[in-house]
Formats: structure tokens, C-alpha cells, sequence
């Protein structure tokens, strides 16, 4: 018997160890991938948190695991149907792919920190969002436009999260954390730097998570202001001044620094509108059940993993990807 | 230069091109008594446009209201009358020339559409009370919106460029915008309320550089009550100081302020803060309708530049107007209108 | 000239104006006092604190913020009993915090 054909539409960490999981089961998993290459956001990332470990060798493993498997990239799925046959996607260029079953492993977009205007991002060239601070991380320098070191950072959290102006409801979960991180990272790279979190609550949640925050502040000194920045404005000599309160001091404050790093969060991209697909209020694909069917959709045939169903760290999305694979082994044996 | 923030047409709004009511601003005629008349003589007479005034219109009641005198339902069935001036008149499209005003329309508007038994109230009580009845405006814009939107033309007919006559460097621009203009319904501005490009617009189309700078979004500190009665005054002036004082390093040429109450207190404040802190500002300040004159080639006396506290003087050298000193304090007929009782006092050079 | 009014001074601390000298020599002292995360388990079992306005969060935070004439105010109300020390879910020294303060500022 021929092997069955599983779409697996995304080719992030969720994707990818979907597919190396599902090969593992039986199947014959097509990979399909909106951009050039594999690994999704992760593959851009330079360290991971909370271990600091290189997001290269996750992608290395990753990589080991799906090796082979078949993959189109370039490939932007646009619609996506189910019939009692399996179901069929198309691309936006016209390709068709049918399959028994298919795992949406979609991710998410980072949020568009433009629509944060008063953050001044896009105009002002030292404000930054975490994605670039990580790519300075991975080139290994992290300075201004003008090219000379920082010595004052602030980081702002929840930028594009919890955040009804911008229609961002949720909370997504990896900033805090990813915050904590990149403040430490920072003091590591351009010694003698001042780095400074501002927060509306600190949400870390994660094994290992509080120990890294403990360590930012004893070991780093990185100071924690409990506020969110209402604004920023570019000063004469391209540093930012920063208005925020201080809420456990109950005063304003000002401050000037020479960047400013915006966490970005966590957004449902457009394919979640374009599928068809039931959605939660945040925008993501809705799981069938949010405690036992976390990887089914309310469509037979179609799959979730990953953070298509709202913001997870990678290890919770890979674990969805080889559940995913389980359950659609068992459901298609019956 | 062009302006940095290339997105401001994400806030854009319909603007019609012609035929509107025009509503004048309470305290603009005492503060800048030109400026009104030149906006209309700018679009009446050079650009042909139909703008029709009616002495009949009062106060959109926003000073009251912002200062806590003023009832909201009041507030409506003014506003009420004023609309029903407006199509009484024949007109759709409404003009106010003050962005309190524009302000307090735009939020009744808004409330009316939220709340229509709110404007069935307001209907019934104008009704009651003068017997009219009126429609709502189609396009409801500010002064500077219309201007901005007959930048071009402006610049086409203009005899003098926003330059530095003798370098031919552009003039460094600050714009206030005001907080009633955008920050009620950021949508409804041109450029939204974080960036806006109202007056920024009018500056690049006449040649000047539009200086961003950290305070750019702050209050000037009017703030009505906190103006209004004295002891509170303090409060008032630290916002312009603070705003000054941010936008000082720059070095602007002069500042160009959306609102009436703001070019009042953005030049006013200035003389205060010298006499009081010892500091030396000395930006003047311009309206939107003052900056167009100059371009137009109008009178700066004829425009009423006398009435700014901060002499402008420097600034008229710099774009190259002539004028006569002697006439600075001479009225439309020749005589004399009164002058500061020392004028070196009032010079902020001198303090 | 007098207006009759005088120019408001601002609210806001300005921490690029703040001299930092203090706040680096209690860190210096007591590096725990970093590890505050402003939870308020000191002030709320502190014998002082139930009768007077004295909060050690409080101090610490305005430390941080070079606000050294407030501090130096509150903690003179400090009896130094030490129950904060046992309550702390971050192991600050408070003990150590203050009697820092008392001598650096």
C-alpha cells in the first residue's frame, strides 16, 4: 500500500518536526512553506531562552529529522477544503495539493510595531524591535545607527500585546521572557551598558524562567520598572526621550536613552482569516477543545500545531507537532 | 525635505473643495485679528472659493465647556443652531475656525451617532427654543484642513517661498497642532495625532523644513481652567516651558500653531517665562492663515503680526518682506492702536 | 516680574539628571537590594509601617531612582526588628539594605 500524502502547511520548528513525526508514523508528509527557506522565525533567532542555548542546534536537529522529507517553499497556501475524501490546498500562484489530512502549522506574524506610533518606530533609526536586537546578536554587534556602542537601553514590553489599541488582546507569552533574556545578552555584549525592562506585569511563567529574571537583576543589574512608555521622541542627537511612570514609586518619569528595543508580540497571520477556519477572539485558529483536542480543528482532516493556535514557546510547539502526528495516525487508521 | 512620517496618508479625510459654512473662532479675533480675514480673503479672492459667513453664529460654547460652566445638553442644542445656520444658509460643508470647535463638533457628531436619542433631544430642545431646524454638515473640516488642502494652489500663487532669503536655506518650521484637533478622534486629523501633517504639509509645499522634536505632541499648557483662574496659571506655563525648551536646540525660525489658543500662549508664555526665569525665547509665533499671508504677499501689519508679543521682525528680515517699522502700531485707518508702554521691556533680547 | 503665579515644577524624575553616586554605593553594599521586585511583603508585616508612613519597597525604589532626600527621611522610622528579612520572597537583606542606608545617606 501506497504511503498516504499529509500536507503539512508551514515550515517552522512546528512544521517541520510535524512532518520528521509523521514520516516516523507512516505517512508521506509534503511540506509546504509560504517563504524560501525552512525554519520559520526560530531560524532567525540567535539565542534561545531561558538556556541561552544556539537556536542553530535546535534547527540542526530539526533539520537531521525532516531530512528528505518533501517540501515546496515559495509556496503561500491561500485556501483550504475538506470533503470526506481529505483535503485540498491552493496556493496563491494556483498549485492544488490534495492529501488525506493536513497539519496547519501556520505560526504567527510579528506585530507590526509601526502601529505603535508613538514609539516613533520607522522613523526613529534607534528604535528597534526584539527580532533585529537578536539579528545584532547573531552578527555579533549591537550598536546604534551611528555605529558607536549604546551605553542606556530600555526594553519595552508587551509592544503589540495586551494591547486593546491595536486590537491585541492577548498576552504572547514568550516576551517576557525573551526580554529578560536579551537584557542580559545585552550587558554581555557592550559592557558597561545600562539596560533598563519596562513592564506592565513580568510573566515568567517557564522552567527556569524566574531563575533567569533573578540572574538578569543580581548578576547583570538590570533594573525593572514596573510602567509601560507612553512615549518616545526622537531627541537632537538621534537618542529617545522616554514618558513613562514609575508605578511603584507613583512618580513620572523621563529619561533619555540611545536605544530602545520594542518586544514585539505575537499576531495571527492572514492565512487564519483566508482558511476558513473557526477562530479564537485573538485571531488564531480555534482548537477543537482547548484541553483534550488542543491539536484538532473542528474539520475533519485538518490539524493544528504550533502557535497557529495562539503564542508558544518552541518546545510546547514541537511537543503539538508530535501529538499531532499520533493523533492523525490513530484517527486515520480507524 | 521631506517629511519623515511618509504614512500620514493613513489618516486622511474627505476635505470638499469648495462651497462651505465658515464658523469663526471666540477668542481669535482678539488675539489675531488678521488671521481670520485672511483665510478668507486667501480662498475668496485669489482662489475663487465660496465661503459664506454668517454673523448670526455664536460661540460653539467650547471655552464653557471645557471649563466646567458649560452643560453638555447645552452645549448640543448650540451646536444644533449652529448646523441649522448652516442649512438655513443652503450649505453642507462646515468650516470651523477653531479646533475647540472642531473638537466639540466632531465629538457631538459622534455622540449623536452612539446616542440618537441624544440628538432627537437636541433637535426638540433647538425647536423649543428658536423654532429651527437643521441637518447635519457632510463634511465637517478645520480651517487648517481646507487650507492643507489648497496647499498647492497656495503655493503656485504665492510671491515668496518659506527660505531664508538671503541663503536660500529652507526656514526650520515647529508646528503645534493642538490637542482638540486630533487626540479626540486621531482619524479625523490629517497625519492622526502622533504625527500630524496639517501644518507640516503647508510648510513643505511653501518651501519650509518641518522640525520634529521630542515635546512635538505636548500641550502648550492653555488647558482653560488651568488658565482661566489665575492660581493655576503655574501649570499652564510650566507646559510651554517645557515645550520651549525642547524645541530651543533646534533653532526654528519661527513656531506655526493649528489652534488659537495655542499660538496665544506659545507667544505669550514666552514673554512671561523671560520676565520670570530669566530665560531669552524668543521664537515668534504664526497661525496657519499668517504663514499663508506672508507667502501670498500680504502686509504684515495688514495681517495683524503686531499683535504677537514675540516681535517678528527677525523673522521678516529672513524671508526678505518689506515693511514699514513705522506702521507696526498703526490701525487699518491710519491710527494709532496704543503700543507697549516700553517697548524694549517687551523685548526679549533685552530681558 | 511677578505674575502672581509661579512656574510649576515638574513631577516627573528625570533619571538622566540623577547622580548615581549613593544608589552604586549601596549596590556596592548590598547587592540583594537589586533582587526587589516591589511586592510589598516587607512594608505589610513592618511594625513601623503599620503607624507610620515608612515602606523599605518604597525606600529601595526611590534609591534606585535617585530620590535620596525622601529615603533619607523614611528611614529614620525604621525600628530595625528584621521581620522583613524573613518575609522577603526574593531574599533581599533587608537588615542589610537599611543599615547601609543609615550610613551612606
Amino acid at each position: 500500500m501506497a504511503q498516504e500524502r499529509i500536507l503539512v502547511i508551514g515550515g517552522g520548528v512546528a512544521g517541520m518536526q510535524a512532518a520528521a513525526a509523521l514520516r516516523e508514523a507512516g505517512f508521506a508528509p509534503l511540506i509546504l512553506e509560504r517563504s524560501a527557506g525552512m525554519g520559520g522565525h526560530v531560524a532567525q533567532w540567535d539565542r534561545l531562552f531561558p538556556t541561552q542555548t544556539q537556536a542553530q542546534a535546535v534547527m540542526a536537529e530539526l533539520s537531521s529529522a525532516a531530512q528528505g522529507i518533501e517540501s515546496v517553499t515559495g509556496c503561500e497556501i491561500t485556501s483550504l477544503t475538506s470533503d470526506a475524501s481529505g483535503v485540498t490546498a491552493l496556493s496563491a500562484d494556483g498549485r492544488r495539493f490534495e492529501a488525506r489530512a493536513t497539519v496547519v502549522a501556520t505560526g504567527f506574524d510579528l506585530f507590526d510595531a509601526r502601529l505603535k506610533e508613538e514609539y516613533g518606530y520607522g522613523m526613529y533609526e534607534n528604535v528597534i524591535t526584539s527580532a533585529e536586537l537578536e539579528r545584532m546578536f547573531r552578527e555579533g554587534r549591537v550598536t546604534m545607527r551611528s555605529g558607536e556602542a549604546p551605553r542606556r537601553v530600555a526594553i519595552l514590553h508587551c509592544v503589540g500585546s495586551r494591547d486593546e489599541k491595536v486590537g491585541q488582546n492577548h498576552c504572547s507569552k514568550v516576551c517576557c521572557i525573551t526580554g529578560i533574556k536579551q537584557a542580559i545578552e545585552l550587558t554581555e555584549a557592550v559592557p558597561g551598558v545600562e539596560v533598563t525592562n519596562f513592564y506592565m506585569d513580568l510573566r515568567a511563567f517557564g522552567n527556569g524562567y524566574e531563575e533567569l529574571y533573578r540572574r538578569s537583576q543580581v548578576e547583570h543589574g538590570v533594573t525593572y520598572i514596573r510602567g509601560r512608555i507612553s512615549e518616545a521622541g526622537e531627541t537632537q542627537d538621534k537618542r529617545i526621550q522616554l514618558k513613562v511612570e514609575d508605578t511603584l514609586v507613583g512618580r513620572p518619569l523621563r529619561m533619555t536613552v540611545d536605544m530602545l528595543v520594542l518586544l514585539v508580540g505575537m499576531q495571527a497571520p492572514g492565512c487564519c482569516a483566508a482558511f476558513g477556519l473557526p477562530r479564537q477572539d485573538n485571531g488564531f485558529f480555534a482548537p477543537r477543545d482547548p484541553y483534550t483536542g488542543t491539536v484538532l480543528s473542528p474539520v475533519r482532516g485538518v490539524y493544528l500545531a504550533g502557535t497557529a493556535t495562539g503564542p508558544k514557546t518552541i518546545a510546547e510547539s514541537l511537543n503539538e507537532a508530535t501529538a499531532v502526528a499520533a493523533r492523525i495516525k490513530q484517527d486515520l487508521a480507524k | 525635505m521631506s517629511y519623515r512620517y511618509s504614512n500620514w496618508q493613513e489618516y486622511s479625510k474627505e476635505i470638499a473643495d469648495d462651497h462651505y459654512y465658515y464658523a469663526r473662532s471666540c477668542i481669535r479675533q482678539n488675539f489675531f485679528p488678521g488671521s481670520e480675514k485672511a483665510f478668507l480673503d486667501i480662498l475668496r479672492e485669489d482662489l475663487g472659493m465660496d465661503i459664506v459667513e454668517d454673523p448670526r453664529h455664536t460661540t460653539c460654547t467650547g471655552i464653557g465647556y471645557h471649563s466646567d460652566v458649560v452643560p453638555l445638553e447645552t452645549t448640543m442644542a448650540i451646536v444644533a443652531r449652529q448646523f441649522a445656520l448652516m442649512t438655513e444658509c443652503g450649505y453642507e460643508n462646515y468650516v470651523a475656525s477653531c479646533i475647540t470647535s472642531f473638537g466639540i463638533y466632531s465629538e457631538v457628531l459622534d455622540m449623536w451617532h452612539h446616542f440618537p436619542e441624544l440628538e432627537e433631544k437636541a433637535r426638540e430642545n433647538l425647536f423649543k427654543a428658536t423654532g429651527r431646524e437643521f441637518r447635519k454638515p457632510k463634511i465637517l473640516v478645520h480651517t487648517s484642513d481646507l487650507m492643507f488642502h489648497v496647499r498647492e494652489r497656495i503655493a503656485e500663487k504665492g510671491v515668496r517661498r518659506l527660505v531664508n532669503a538671503s541663503t536660500g536655506e529652507p526656514l526650520r518650521v515647529v508646528d503645534h497642532i493642538g490637542c482638540h484637533y486630533a487626540k479626540v478622534f486621531p482619524k479625523k486629523g490629517i497625519g492622526g495625532a502622533e504625527f500630524p501633517y496639517v501644518l507640516a504639509g503647508m510648510v513643505e509645499a511653501w518651501g519650509g523644513a518641518s522640525v520634529d522634536y521630542p515635546e512635538r505632541r505636548h500641550c502648550c499648557g492653555f488647558g482653560f481652567r488651568n488658565y482661566l483662574v489665575q492660581a493655576n496659571r503655574g501649570y499652564s506655563v510650566a507646559n510651554s516651558q517645557k515645550k520651549l525648551e525642547s524645541m530651543a536646540p533646534y533653532n526654528p525660525d519661527f513656531i506655526v500653531a493649528n489652534c488659537p489658543g495655542c499660538a496665544m500662549f506659545l507667544d505669550r508664555w514666552q514673554f512671561t517665562l523671560n520676565a520670570m526665569t530669566g530665560s531669552r525665547y524668543a521664537i515668534p509665533v504664526l497661525t496657519y492663515e499668517e504663514m499663508a499671508g506672508l507667502v501670498m504677499g500680504i502686509d504684515p501689519w495688514e495681517l495683524g503680526l503686531q499683535m504677537h508679543q514675540v516681535p517678528v521682525e527677525p523673522l521678516l528680515d529672513k524671508l526678505g518682506v518689506e515693511y514699514d517699522p513705522a506702521a507696526k502700531y498703526l490701525g487699518k485707518n491710519g491710527k494709532f492702536i496704543g503700543q507697549p508702554l516700553s517697548v524694549e521691556a517687551y523685548n526679549p533680547a533685552a530681558l | 516680574m511677578d505674575f502672581g503665579f509661579t512656574v510649576n515644577a515638574p513631577r516627573a524624575i528625570y533619571l538622566d539628571k540623577i547622580d548615581p553616586a549613593l544608589r552604586d554605593k549601596l549596590i556596592a553594599r548590598e547587592r540583594t537590594t537589586l533582587l526587589c521586585i516591589g511586592c510589598g511583603s516587607c512594608t505589610a508585616t513592618c511594625t513601623a509601617g503599620q503607624f507610620t508612613g515608612f515602606s523599605l519597597r518604597r525606600v529601595q525604589h526611590l534609591v534606585r531612582r535617585g530620590e535620596y532626600d525622601a529615603a533619607r527621611r523614611a528611614i529614620t522610622d525604621c525600628m530595625l526588628c528584621g521581620k522583613c528579612r524573613m518575609v522577603c520572597p526574593r531574599g533581599v537583606n533587608t537588615r542589610a539594605v537599611l543599615h547601609a542606608l543609615l550610613q551612606i545617606l
